[in-house]
């Protein structure tokens, strides 16, 4: 379970988040909404462990451990996976080398064997073939020269491929179109499980559509000011953001 | 065979410290081995070199010195021929010096690999290698050499191409990791002719190394071909040095000739200085050149941490695929996982430094 208490988070002294709550159980989806400036990236970058993003008060456990004190990639080793909105192209490192080195990373540093390389292949064809990416792409250079709904397939591919606990999705539907969305959505939903949490951070409706949250809390100027089931998102397709930025100020 | 040394004004000997250069000299103003060298070093012991070093596995034709000598005791070779040539420069050495000369000569439309490696064992010696390279008309000369040098050593290196046939091809790969003072000179007489050369090099440097790849390609003829990259990491306080000078000759039209040189700087105390040159006196030519310095992206940086890489990882990975470029454009395949070997331990050992 992800717990998220009275967190305070400030970039360059600026103060974004302010006493955000939230908990999401394992096994739930749980979808964040708010408006433009609502401080939706800095919850995710500040949950993967970013430099810059500053706890200045709170805190945030996994199962109970506190992550503010862990490095990105020891939080990834504990499972914690952000999908980026836009995933960094990586060039001169084919997009498979990139995924088996953080996954051997990330077992090295729980104390696990290392995969092989047969065992690797296997598991990249098998998750590949159900997002429709071509093998051949993944010899190419991580994201370089992809179209926008390559990129996030390559997101989905990674996730599934490092197994996380706890899955952020930051504005994963943006630059997609209905179809790159489907398979995306088709792909993350795949990854629903009772031993995982999920965290869908988007500015409209359109995605939930396709990743039906259990739970939707409205963020607005650096806290929660609203939660409610699925149909809370779909009131504010309706109504827009502007009574809860209104009741923030 | 045995070509006459290309006569030059400026050449080193090291038994003569007149001839050692300063950074009153424009070509070495960053190299300034005067200030580090004033006397005639005292002359290396005579050493026994076992056959091998890193290109062992390819096998072929091995001339080796050992501080300066081949076997029969002299300090020039020459070699006339096709195939694979292993040149290997040992300097097991303390604080002396040695120097060695050598001709290469590959005969009309035949092809030669020469991997040549420069392998310090030793400490504070001073090396110093001059190369005369021939390829006659249609001939093919592709040439690798690895610099792995001491520390703390003083290394000069000059390599002429001093005649390149019509059709012919030169093709060269530099890898180094410095020395205390490095300096590794290449220069080619380009006759056009549809001739063609590559000039690539990559430098990775740590500690207090410095490494200098300074290149001159005079295109004298019509219709000639030159491509250079050299990408480079400096760290610590190390610093790298690039001098590219590439001369279009008047009436050398139809000349192609493109330069870049990218290098990252992955600590504020290290130094690049790069001085890319194209001095074009003809008209009808399509050169260009670029040149770019550094630090790693660190969006790239954070990506790669997130997705579970520690610091020190994310950073080699994505070093080494910056350099990637120069060692991928080594056609020999084992010669390239050689190449790829040398610069991931190089890597690694930057990571525990």
């Amino acid at each position: 379970m992800l717990s998220i208490e009275n967190l305070h988070v400030s970039v360059a002294d600026k103060p974004i988040l302010n006493g955000l709550s939230l908990e999401v159980p394992a096994g739930e989806v749980h979808a964040i909404m708010g408006p433009n400036g609502a401080g939706k990236s800095t919850l995710s970058y500040t949950l993967a462990g970013r430099d810059g993003y500053q706890v200045t008060q709170g805190a945030i456990t996994l199962d109970g451990e506190d992550l503010t004190v862990l490095e990105p990639n020891e939080r990834a080793s504990r499972g914690v996976f952000l999908s980026f909105q836009y995933p960094l192209e990586i060039p001169g490192v084919p997009a498979l080398t990139f995924v088996r080195t953080a996954l051997n990373a990330q077992r090295k540093a729980r104390g696990e064997p290392e995969v092989t390389a047969p065992e690797f292949l296997k598991k990249v064809r098998e998750k590949a073939k159900e997002l429709r990416i071509d093998m051949e792409m993944l010899k190419r250079p991580l994201n370089v020269g992809f179209s926008g709904g390559e990129k996030k397939r390559m997101e989905v591919l990674q996730m599934a491929l490092l197994e996380p606990r706890l899955l952020i999705l930051d504005e994963t539907d943006s630059g997609l179109d209905i179809d790159a969305l489907r398979i995306v959505s088709e792909g993350v939903n795949a990854l629903r499980s009772p031993e995982r949490s999920m965290l869908v951070i988007t500015h409209y409706q359109r995605l939930l559509d396709y990743i039906r949250p259990d739970k939707v809390h409205v963020l607005a100027a650096g806290r929660i000011v609203a939660s409610g089931g699925p149909e809370l998102a779909l009131e504010l397709e309706r109504s827009g953001y502007d009574r809860y930025g209104a009741e923030a100020a | 065979m045995s070509a006459p040394m290309p006569r030059d004004l400026g050449r080193l000997d090291l038994a003569e410290p007149a001839t050692f250069p300063s950074r009153r000299v424009e070509e070495w103003r960053w190299s300034d081995l005067r200030r580090i060298l004033r006397e005639a070093p005292p002359p290396s012991p005579a050493i026994a070199v076992e056959p091998g070093g890193p290109f062992a596995a390819l096998g072929g034709t091995e001339v080796a010195f050992g501080n300066g000598r081949l076997p029969d005791g002299s300090s020039d070779a020459a070699f006339v021929g096709t195939g694979v040539l292993r040149l290997r420069f040992v300097s097991d050495a303390t604080g002396t010096g040695h120097q060695a000369s050598a001709t290469v000569a590959v005969p009309e439309d035949g092809e030669l690999l020469v991997l040549e490696s420069h392998e310090g064992r030793g400490s504070a010696y001073a090396s110093n290698v001059r190369i005369a390279f021939e390829a006659a008309d249609g001939a093919r000369l592709t040439r690798i050499v690895l610099l792995d040098d001491a520390a703390d050593a003083i290394s000069v290196e000059v390599a002429e191409v001093t005649r390149l046939g019509a059709g012919a091809r030169f093709e060269q790969t530099v890898l180094t990791s410095g020395a205390r003072l490095q300096r590794n000179e290449t220069r080619v007489r380009h006759p056009g002719r549809q001739a063609a050369v590559r000039l690539d090099g990559l430098y990775a440097l740590d500690g207090e190394r410095h490494a200098d790849l300074t290149s001159v390609v005079d295109h004298e003829g019509v219709g000639g071909e030159t491509r250079q990259l050299t990408k480079g990491v400096v760290k610590d306080r190390a610093r790298g040095v690039f001098q590219g000078r590439i001369i279009v000759e008047p009436g050398a039209d139809q000349t192609d000739a493109r330069m870049g040189h990218h290098a990252l700087m992955l600590s504020d105390t290290a130094e690049i200085d790069a001085k890319p040159e194209l001095e074009i006196f003809a008209d009808e030519v399509a050169c260009a050149h670029g040149n770019t310095i550094g630090a790693l992206d660190q969006d790239a940086l954070f990506y790669a941490r997130a997705r579970g890489m520690p610091e020190d990882e994310a950073r080699a990975l994505l070093t080494v695929a910056f350099l990637g470029e120069v060692v991928d454009g080594i056609e020999a395949e084992p010669v390239r996982e050689i190449a790829q070997a040398w610069l991931g331990l190089r890597l690694a050992v930057e990571k525990t430094s």
